[in-house]
């Protein structure tokens, strides 16, 4: 009877949990699906309050259709973001690759003063000094240029990323390299043919960071690109949404978050276990 | 290089010596990208805002030394303090928010069960998006004609004609802390999560058999346990929101009425509309200050635990 009765609670228990569960699910998806769906409305009906979210005049891509209008159409600014994001991730991966691995393996003059300055930084806010790097690019004639931007990038990804880079070097054992040293292995084919296959996991977590980094970053190329061929997605989605091109048309910003969410949100559920180790390796140290 | 290792492999001890200091010294090659763009792209930036700060420095023409100037000039700038003093009262309030939501959220998925990893994914999702695409996503929910809020209060009879949220400064403001609480909770949520993990399920077991309650064992056992991850994910938030700029300029422009400029916004302005670069770098000064001396108090929480402590 007793025994009964706290199974009949724990089962009660149980179902307040998972609603619990569910419902809190839910108001975290549902600006996301929100958006998903009115975007698919017919542009007439996507003006009007979103409610239902889903479209109930048909289906229609038109949305998508009139973002294209706007500026430079849809396809120059997500090239724009495309071209800045991936060369973020190419760079920042051979660059801490390297770092990582000359910081976990080699001893030289001055190895400790150079990796707590690059560590370092990160406790200084780029926003703070943004005016200079603008000077600095002008200087080196990247002004206004997507490479000026992803060099830029790349450089607030470094104390992360060769954090992460270094720390997987060192967890690879010293027996390894000894006994691809005694095969011949030289440097080069040490790294790239004995140590990269081991620490790729690393590698991954960096390139999903430094993707969502570039791809989400707003102030900088704010800032830094003045010609609107060269706006990224967000820039040039708040352009569309202040009204620079006229009337606001909240279906185009519905289509335009769209474009510019879905990538993240795949990427993430795509890699989340590698994108969960990158944070923990953060919490931890 | 195949000289090199072939020296080192060889069993005369003295020229491996050599081979290994030579080769230890290209460990400089290794580093030496990142070196230089953290030099290019961040040293000499940061000491030009220094040396900027003490300058009048228009975006054309010639600048000149004025000293101190730019940093009296401030004392004197309202609009500034005022910024600064909304973004303070901006962090309290979204920190205080986000671990109110985030903090229940890890405690309901640290204790695994079905589904747990469904809610995980489903509460991080929002975090993964970005800040501008959140803000332009949330600008058009919050928008008075065709966003979600307002018509649907609307259509439910709770309000008798359609209510802006963004026209006066209480809603806008509180508007833009549930945005950001939807964004950020699910980040500070797994931060605290890894700190509950690494707390041995024995101590709560032998806290629960000594009879002390949820609220006792919480606040004997859970929260000294975690005190270095509950400084990260305190810190980290902290910081996020002294920085906040995207969600002011995309969802509010600084309004209504510029009661809603942060710090950066303001720096922003005076160096980017205003094209006072000079005063604009003495503002960053300031700015950077506060995040140095936020940072020296993260180190000091973050040191390692002493003993059993």
């Amino acid at each position: 009877m007793a025994q009964a009765r706290s199974r009949n609670s724990r089962i009660r228990l149980g179902i307040a949990e998972h609603l619990t569960g569910i419902i809190a699910s839910l108001l975290f998806l549902a600006p996301i699906v929100w958006t998903v769906l009115s975007a698919f409305k017919p542009s007439q009906e996507a003006r009007q309050p979103p409610l239902p979210p889903w479209p109930t005049t048909g289906f229609s891509v038109e949305n998508y259709g009139t973002l294209n209008t706007f500026g430079d159409g849809l396809w120059l600014p997500a090239q724009n973001s495309i071209y800045v994001s991936v060369m973020t991730v190419v760079f920042s991966v051979i660059v801490s690759v390297l770092a990582g691995y000359g910081f976990s393996r080699f001893r030289f003059p001055f190895k400790d003063l150079l990796f707590v300055i690059i560590l370092s930084t990160i406790m200084i806010p780029f926003q703070s000094i943004l005016t200079p790097i603008f000077l600095v690019l002008t200087k080196v004639g990247l002004h206004n240029t997507l490479t000026g931007l992803v060099f830029v990038y790349v450089t607030l990804q470094l104390p992360f990323s060769i954090f992460m880079m270094r720390n997987a070097f060192d967890a690879v054992s010293r027996e390894i390299e000894e006994a691809a040293r005694m095969d011949g292995a030289n440097n080069v084919t040490m790294l790239l043919q004995v140590m990269l296959p081991l620490v790729w996991p690393g590698i991954v977590t960096i390139a999903l960071f430094a993707f969502l980094g570039a791809w989400n970053e707003f102030l900088a190329a704010l800032v830094l690109m003045t010609d609107q061929s060269k706006f990224t997605l967000p820039i040039m989605m708040t352009a569309l949404q202040s009204g620079r091109f006229g009337a606001i048309d909240w279906g185009a910003v519905q289509a335009g978050v769209t474009v510019m969410m879905v990538p993240c949100l795949i990427l993430f559920l795509a890699l989340q276990r590698f994108y969960i180790r990158g944070l923990m390796a953060g919490a931890v140290k | 290089m195949t000289t090199i290792t072939a020296e080192t492999a060889a069993p005369a001890r003295p020229r491996k010596l050599v081979g290994a200091g030579r080769r230890q010294w290209i460990g400089l090659l290794y580093v030496a990208p990142a070196v230089a763009l953290v030099t290019v792209f961040f040293i000499v930036p940061l000491g030009m805002t220094a040396w900027m700060s003490l300058h009048n420095w228009p975006l054309m023409g010639e600048h000149s030394y004025i000293g101190l100037g730019n940093y009296w000039a401030i004392l004197r700038d309202t609009r500034f303090w005022n910024a600064l003093r909304f973004t303070g009262w901006y962090t309290l309030v979204v920190t205080i928010a986000i671990f109110a939501v985030a903090f229940p959220l890890a405690i309901f998925i640290e204790r695994p069960r079905a589904m747990t990893n469904v809610y995980r994914t489903a509460f991080f999702m929002p975090a993964v998006i970005g800040f501008a695409s959140a803000s332009l996503l949330w600008s058009w929910l919050l928008n008075v004609d065709s966003g979600l809020f307002s018509p649907a209060a609307y259509a439910l009879g709770l309000t008798e004609k359609k209510f802006n949220l963004l026209a006066t400064f209480q809603p806008a403001f509180w508007s833009i802390i549930a945005m950001v609480v939807w964004k950020v909770a699910g980040f500070t949520m797994i931060i605290l999560m890894t700190g509950l993990q690494s707390i041995p399920s024995e101590l709560q077991e032998a806290a629960m058999i000594d009879g002390a309650g949820p609220f006792a064992r919480f606040r004997a056992i859970t929260l000294p346990l975690m005190r270095r991850t509950l400084a990260l994910a305190l810190i980290l938030s902290v910081a996020g929101s002294i920085l906040a700029f995207d969600q002011f300029y995309i969802i509010l422009r600084g309004g209504p009425r510029n009661q809603t400029l942060t710090a950066v916004y303001w720096i922003f302005n005076q160096s980017f509309v205003s094209f006072k670069l000079g005063y604009g770098a003495a503002l960053s000064m300031i700015l950077l200050l506060i995040l140095v001396v936020l940072s020296l108090v993260q180190l000091w929480l973050l040191r390692k635990p002493e003993g059993v402590d």
